[in-house]
């Protein structure tokens, strides 16, 4: 293992990241925070609670999870298309590194990027709502799992992106509206019942649901489907990577 | 002399048939500069490209200091450096910062005393909290040449340096590479210049249409280049060479107005005043005379011409 030059694209990575801090941080969590003011004050307001919780506090691990989601697959389709784009790839091509070392480097500098986003707006919502963690061990195991996956997602997006609209395509046509329509800002059980069947095929209700456990103890959907669906996702996103550095699709002629 | 690169047999056809590499066989020598002359599209990039690993070669062996490049990439790739054809840089990150980064990809660590060599001996030191985009397309391609420089490789591959540089830039271009020689780096640069392959290259290696036609020492080259024409023009038409010319193997024109006489403008004796004395004896009067040089450009554009004639033979 290159772990030299596993370490070195991780902080360039991360150098990006305070680079631009405006728009990688900044612009996250304030819209994180209006959405808080949107659906937690202003809604919330109607709403007392859903399932006995608070509906400010219960919308938390949704918007968290919204934020992780989508930094994690920008952060990582971006990350790889851009040295596709200018031209830079070469010199990952032409070092002494596995695809291994590439993706580690890569996805675990965009994983990071989102948690740390993710964490950023977990203290923020402290100051609007009590939050209780009620098992803080699997809250991180989700948190980790999901950025993970969804980072392995995104770098799959910027191999296949041939332009910038190809790589913004996936996150605003596909994430986002799985993420309003997978329970982040309602309990699935508040839907008319034909709705309720066709929200179990989407597969980010999975994830909001177990998340949402892990703060308070109640889910849409069993906690262990939701452990089950992202490793299920992960392997699946690991085995297409793999299947990519094979046959060099779309890097290496 | 023992091959830092040895190259067998190697043959790239591309995804939508285009066959870029046509069996090429080359060796690389310790401490040399091999210059690869070719039309553009002859297939020097991506020959570059494949030992470099950033093409999967169609068939054939490459290794790199006795590793072969695929199945010990890392050992092969370590002793590399590329320099590549078009301006690629990350333009927002910082000079310095974009050259450590390229040490790191090699799995060295950070030694910013020789980062600062390099980088003084491509004037760039000045200029390394500059961000890449605010420099000049001179020095952002030094900034190449310094991170292909970062992980001291041993071999540097220098494709199209001085492709649409100015005359200035072109001769720094070539200064440095003298230097980097003089450091004990091996060079294999691509040009499409005949000018810069005669004035860089040790030996030089003629491509064509994924053909290697020629590799040959520069001198030798040059020596088979010495050959000069004397062209004579006369004021009467000729019907055949008189045989008291014989001699000189004169060739005698389509229109039958001019005699061409062939020599070696480096040996003792040329024979051109002796000719002079026939010419006159044997009656023929001159209207007007001149000699030209063969120079690496005919020599280039033959080999290419032959070379797809050849092609178009074995294709019919």
């Amino acid at each position: 293992m290159n772990w030299q030059a596993i370490f070195s694209i991780y902080r360039y990575e991360m150098n990006r990241t305070f680079r631009t801090i405006a728009q990688s941080i900044v612009s996250p969590v304030l819209s994180t925070v209006l959405y808080f003011v949107v659906f937690g004050s202003a809604i919330g307001q109607r709403i007392d609670t859903v399932e006995g919780i608070d509906y400010g506090a219960f919308i938390v691990p949704g918007l968290v999870m919204l934020t992780l989601l989508q930094q994690s697959v920008t952060n990582a389709s971006f990350g790889i298309y851009f040295p596709k784009f200018i031209g830079t790839i070469y010199e990952l091509l032409s070092a002494p590194l596995s695809f291994i070392e590439i993706v580690i480097g890569y996805v675990g500098a965009a994983a990071s990027k989102a948690l740390m986003i993710a964490a950023i707006i977990l203290i923020t919502s402290t100051f609007f709502v009590d939050l209780q963690i009620a098992h803080p061990f699997w809250m991180l195991a989700f948190l980790v799992l999901t950025a993970v996956s969804f980072a392995l997602l995104g770098f799959i997006i910027g191999i296949w992106a041939g332009n910038f609209e190809q790589l913004q395509l996936i996150p605003l046509l596909v994430i986002t509206p799985l993420v309003f329509l997978g329970g982040a800002f309602y309990s699935v059980s508040m839907l008319p019942p034909g709705w309720q069947t066709v929200t179990q095929f989407n597969p980010v209700l999975y994830l909001i649901s177990g998340f949402r456990w892990s703060f308070f103890g109640v889910a849409d959907v069993p906690v262990g489907i939701s452990i089950a669906a992202i490793c299920v996702f992960l392997a699946i996103c690991i085995a297409v990577i793999w299947a990519i550095f094979r046959t060099g699709w779309r890097i290496k002629p | 002399m023992t091959a830092i690169i040895s190259i067998k047999g190697l043959e790239k056809t591309y995804a939508d048939g285009f066959e870029a590499l046509k069996g090429v066989d080359l060796d690389i020598h310790e401490g040399e500069i091999l210059a690869l002359l070719g039309p553009n599209g002859a297939g020097k990039t991506t020959l570059i490209s494949t030992v470099c690993g950033l093409v999967t070669p169609s068939a054939g062996q490459i290794s790199v200091g006795g590793h072969d490049i695929a199945s010990e990439f890392r050992a092969a790739r370590s002793l590399i450096g590329l320099v590549p054809q078009e301006i690629t840089i990350e333009p927002f990150e910082k000079v310095i910062n974009t050259v450590r980064f390229s040490r790191g990809l090699f799995g060295k660590r950070r030694d910013d005393a020789h980062i600062e060599k390099v980088l003084r001996s491509l004037s760039l030191w000045e200029k390394r909290n500059n961000r890449n985009q605010e420099l000049s397309g001179g020095m952002k391609r030094r900034v190449l040449i310094a991170k292909a420089l970062s992980h001291e490789p041993r071999v540097l591959f220098l494709d199209e340096p001085t492709a649409g540089v100015d005359v200035t830039l072109r001769r720094e271009m070539w200064e440095l590479v003298r230097q980097l020689r003089a450091d004990g780096v091996i060079i294999i640069l691509t040009t499409h210049y005949i000018e810069e392959a005669e004035e860089m290259a040790d030996r030089i290696g003629v491509i064509d249409h994924g053909r290697l036609l020629l590799v040959e020492e520069k001198q030798k080259l040059l020596h088979q280049l010495g050959r000069k024409e004397l062209l004579l023009e006369l004021a009467e038409p000729l019907d055949e060479v008189p045989g008291s010319l014989a001699e000189y193997d004169l060739e005698l024109s389509d229109d039958r107005l001019h005699l061409t006489y062939e020599f070696d403008a480096h040996a003792e004796r040329t024979g051109m005043t002796r000719l002079m004395g026939a010419i006159s004896e044997a009656g023929l009067s001159l209207k007007d005379l001149s000699t030209r040089q063969s120079s690496l450009e005919d020599v280039f554009l033959k080999l290419v011409q032959d070379g797809r004639a050849t092609a178009e033979e074995g294709a019919e």
